[in-house]
């Protein structure tokens, strides 16, 4: 992807550059960005090693176990064609756990497993079953409940109040994810 | 507001609280776990670092061009019916292809705008509300060899286009 649409973009707006005159302002950006890009991460740095090193922490407890119990009835009411699979219920709600507390490393495996597991169950093997599109859809709609990365930029950036984000963070994935899940159910209703 | 500010406040010292406390209470070996974790924080920003230098290079040159400014100006017109801020509109077109390119359009955002501005506010929203549609679809499709999608990729791109609205009016309404 980005292949083809980083040439893209500096063929295009270098040769724009020099001919609307900004070339200076160009030379510039061309040592700035680098700059820029160092600077970012050191300051990233910090953060992110604080919040990893927390997350490991809770990944090592039983608050996993014990969050993927309280998530069972949500599972049963978005998976209505898995009511006999216990073992790969268990799967998607510990994949939506670990994306909930942001443990990006751990749901990405965790989901490709229920992802095998459903696949091993399907009749025609090249194309998405109706639970295999709400896991995927569900995984897009990123339900976190502390949105790390993004903090860490802004309190980078100096902000005087680094996590004012998190409750409208909530409330926009709340709403993306409703309109994801409400989206498939009415695709495989009209029988898409 | 001032309900919504105390939430954002103490989610983050509260969760770090609870994980403490109940690997505390569990007997884990709690420093040594949080060492191996904040070394995997090291990888991560190590790994995104050459794309952030590549793609700052790029979106600069956008912007300083004055190609962004240019095409901006054309698209405007249709936008600003929605009530659609044209500032944000890099990163909603960005968000669901690429994951470290939306960081850095972000940043670049909240830069140029300043991280509290209202515009500000709303690449970060947009940031923590959103994935990286694209991707994740396709790491989960190829990780069962299966070809045919079906309407996956719109619905989620349908959650992205709500969360993304959802962002702006929130972040509309907290700035009045």
């Amino acid at each position: 992807m980005l292949n083809t649409i980083w040439p893209i973009f500096i063929i295009l707006s270098f040769s724009f550059a020099i001919f609307s005159g900004n070339i200076d302002k160009l030379n510039q950006n061309i040592f700035s960005s680098a700059e820029e890009a160092v600077t970012l991460c050191i300051t990233l740095l910090g953060t992110m090693c604080l919040w990893d090193g927390i997350m490991k922490i809770a990944s090592e407890t039983t608050i996993i176990k014990k969050l993927t119990k309280f998530l069972s009835p949500l599972i049963n009411k978005l998976f209505p064609e898995l009511k006999n699979d216990e073992e790969i219920k268990k799967e998607i709600s510990m994949n939506m756990v670990a994306n909930i507390l942001g443990l990006g490393n751990a749901a990405t495996p965790l989901g490709i497993k229920a992802m095998k597991s459903m696949q091993e169950k399907n009749l025609d093997k090249k194309t998405l079953t109706n639970s295999m599109a709400i896991l995927i859809v569900l995984n897009t709609a990123s339900i976190q409940i502390i949105p790390t990365t993004v903090i860490a930029i802004r309190s980078s950036l100096g902000s005087q109040n680094p996590t004012a984000i998190i409750f409208p963070v909530w409330i926009a994935t709340i709403c993306a994810a409703i309109a994801g899940i409400t989206a498939t159910k009415l695709f495989i209703k009209w029988g898409k | 507001m001032q309900f919504i500010n105390f939430i954002s406040n103490i989610a983050m010292p509260l969760i770090i609280l609870i994980i403490v406390m109940y690997a505390f209470m569990e007997k884990i070996k709690i420093f040594d776990t949080f060492l191996i974790g904040a070394k995997e924080g090291i990888n991560i920003v190590i790994t995104i670092f050459p794309t952030l230098v590549g793609l700052f290079l790029a979106i600069g040159a956008l912007r300083s061009s004055g190609i962004l400014d240019c095409i901006v100006h054309f698209i405007s017109p249709i936008l600003n019916q929605f009530n659609f801020p044209t500032d944000i509109m890099p990163l909603a077109l960005i968000r669901p292809i690429s994951g470290s390119s939306s960081i850095a359009v972000a940043t670049n955002i909240m830069k140029t705008f300043g991280v509290d501005s209202q515009i500000g506010m709303m690449a970060a929203v947009i940031m923590g509300s959103t994935e990286t549609t694209v991707y994740t679809i396709a790491v989960y499709t190829s990780s069962v060899g299966v070809k045919k999608t079906r309407f996956v990729l719109w619905a989620a791109l349908i959650a992205d286009f709500v969360g993304i609205s959802t962002s702006i009016i929130i972040c509309k309404m907290l700035a009045m």
